[in-house]
């Protein structure tokens, strides 16, 4: 045999499957040295539940199961509009976007490993929450709901992942954490996830289900009961249908 | 040893632009550029700002389409995964993530290569001792540009890309990545470099191509390039008047500063006869040949007049 083997004679020994777990990987450990994106995003749901669901209601059990889910639909969403908004746009305007298309880095790697990284978050986000709830908030759930809900919260970044890489590929990295907030505050709050919609004007409960965080809230309140009583299928088709149709226009906008 | 046959000829250049048009809105960016690159060889692309070298750069990596004209890179179409996994590129900016650490940028780089060179190697080739464990974004710029000249070659990439590679390394450190550039062309590597700094043109390239305005306005090798600009500087300390001087037939220029006089020639021979002759107290006399960097001034300079 030749110890001289042209490298294109080896494809068949290299494994892309390596690349797609490291490209995670390296993501997951990036993300935690950016404080300024893991210290809202992680904290925030947190703190807010604290202060909402556990000191100011005393005694109003519901209060806590209610803000359990909305909380953990209000991480899912800044995991993924952050993690995909802020990083994308700004690592597009560096030229990490453009150097990673000359590398041979198989396809799908970098959002793959976006997407990896976003749903750890938000299970990360509600783990804590679970933890704060299940202690300070007495909540108890059975195992079943737990786990249910915790999969709805993690599976639930991915349209706002979508939505996020669809910013990230309009506007620029210093704009982007501004447009971001715009989008997700005024969400979080016109869908219900800090009060529950019929504590507010009817004019907001009405418009609730343009906004994807309304579905979202919904299914996960589903687990626990306390929905408004739409159809599970509804708010998944919307949901599925959100992340096909920013991911699409986010592929033309990159392909552009 | 059995041969086992290469997967391009030998002979066969490793990429290749031929007559490539490549327009932005109003501005040609390309017009009508070809050039191969070769195995063992660094082709170094010259041009000013907006010549068309990073467009060029740009179509072989298949970042950019070209409105017309071929674009060939180890026989495959540029951005091909096919042909990408045989290159290894150092772009100017590569907007590489600033908390990622240098240890984890070289081990997925290396991973997106089915051969790659030891992480031992890249270290001990781009310089890269106790900078593994740094987060890249707290590098001096200097090192930043070595790790970025390991991701480049980390690959074993049998064509490298470089782009502007030793901007911002000391002298040392750009001695040191030139040596190792050598290393890799004589092992068969095929380089593409383009710099603003003409010595280093100079001291790494055997072939040049000067780019100006989306043309080829030359392309052969260093001395081929440097002889179409076949003047003379002659230097000495003299009392000759240089407005006098600058009539003698076969002379550019002439010009003082202080004692000693410069000449621009076209062959030495005759202008340097007369000199002595004409001044017997002639000293310091000193003769080189244009340097790339004046060749490279006149040849942009001519088409400048043809454009006028």
């Amino acid at each position: 045999m030749n110890a001289m083997i042209a490298p294109d004679s080896l494809p068949a020994a290299h494994a892309p499957l390596r690349s797609y777990a490291l490209e995670a990987w390296y993501e997951w450990r990036r993300l935690l040295r950016t404080p300024s994106y893991v210290i809202p995003t992680l904290l925030f749901p947190a703190l807010f539940y604290v202060l909402f669901g556990v000191l100011l209601n005393k005694g109003k059990g519901d209060a806590a199961h209610y803000l359990l889910a909305t909380y953990g639909v209000f991480g899912a969403m800044g995991a993924g509009l952050f993690g995909f908004g802020v990083t994308v746009a700004m690592e597009r305007e560096q030229g990490l976007l453009t150097y990673k298309r000359a590398l041979p880095m198989p396809p799908g790697a970098y959002l793959a490993a976006k997407m990896v990284t976003a749903v750890l978050f938000a299970s990360a986000i509600f783990a804590l929450l679970a933890v704060l709830a299940a202690t300070l908030g007495g909540v108890s759930l059975p195992a079943a709901q737990w786990a249910l809900l915790a999969l709805v919260c993690a599976l639930g970044v991915l349209p706002f992942c979508a939505i996020g890489l669809f910013i990230g590929t309009l506007v620029g990295g210093q704009g982007a954490p501004a447009v971001v907030n715009m989008l997700f505050l005024p969400m979080a709050f016109l869908s219900g996830l800090w009060l529950p919609l019929k504590l507010l004007p009817s004019w907001i409960a009405g418009m609730a289900p343009v906004w994807p965080a309304y579905h979202h809230a919904q299914i996960a309140l589903k687990v626990i009961g306390l929905d408004g009583g739409g159809l599970l299928a509804v708010h998944i088709g919307v949901l599925v249908g959100i992340t096909v149709l920013f991911a699409a226009l986010a592929r033309r906008r990159l392909a552009g | 040893m059995t041969s086992q046959p290469l997967p391009t000829p030998a002979t066969a250049p490793l990429a290749r632009l031929h007559g490539v048009r490549k327009a932005y809105r109003t501005l040609t960016a390309l017009d009508g550029v070809g050039f191969s690159i070769r195995r063992g060889e660094v082709l170094s692309v010259l041009g000013a700002n907006g010549a068309g070298k990073s467009t060029s750069i740009a179509v072989l990596l298949g970042l950019v389409a070209a409105d017309a004209g071929e674009a060939e890179v180890l026989g495959l179409a540029p951005g091909e995964i096919a042909a990408r996994r045989r290159i290894g590129v150092m772009l100017q900016s590569a907007g590489i993530p600033e908390n990622a650490k240098v240890a984890e940028l070289l081990d997925l780089t290396r991973s997106y290569y089915p051969n790659p060179r030891s992480v031992a190697d890249c270290v001990a080739m781009a310089g890269l001792d106790g900078l593994m464990d740094r987060r890249y974004g707290r590098l001096s710029g200097g090192q930043q540009r070595r790790v970025q000249f390991a991701l480049a070659i980390c690959g074993n990439p049998e064509l490298l890309f470089l782009d502007e590679p030793t901007t911002g390394l000391d002298i040392d450190a750009r001695q040191r990545m030139w040596a190792t550039i050598r290393e890799l062309v004589a092992a068969g590597t095929g380089v593409l470099l383009t710099t603003h700094y003409l010595e280093e043109a100079e001291a790494l390239a055997d072939r040049v191509v000067v780019l100006d305005r989306g043309r080829v306005v030359a392309d052969g090798g260093m001395d081929e390039v440097r002889a179409r600009v076949s003047q003379r500087r002659i230097r000495c300390l003299s009392a000759l008047d240089v407005a006098r001087v600058g009539t003698w037939p076969g002379v550019r220029a002439a010009s003082r500063d202080g004692a000693r006089i410069e000449v621009v020639a076209d062959a030495a021979e005759d202008v340097v006869r007369r000199l002595l002759a004409e001044d017997p107290a002639l000293t310091e006399l000193d003769i080189r040949r244009a340097g790339l960097a004046d060749a490279f001034l006149e040849l942009t300079r001519d088409t400048d007049r043809e454009a006028a």
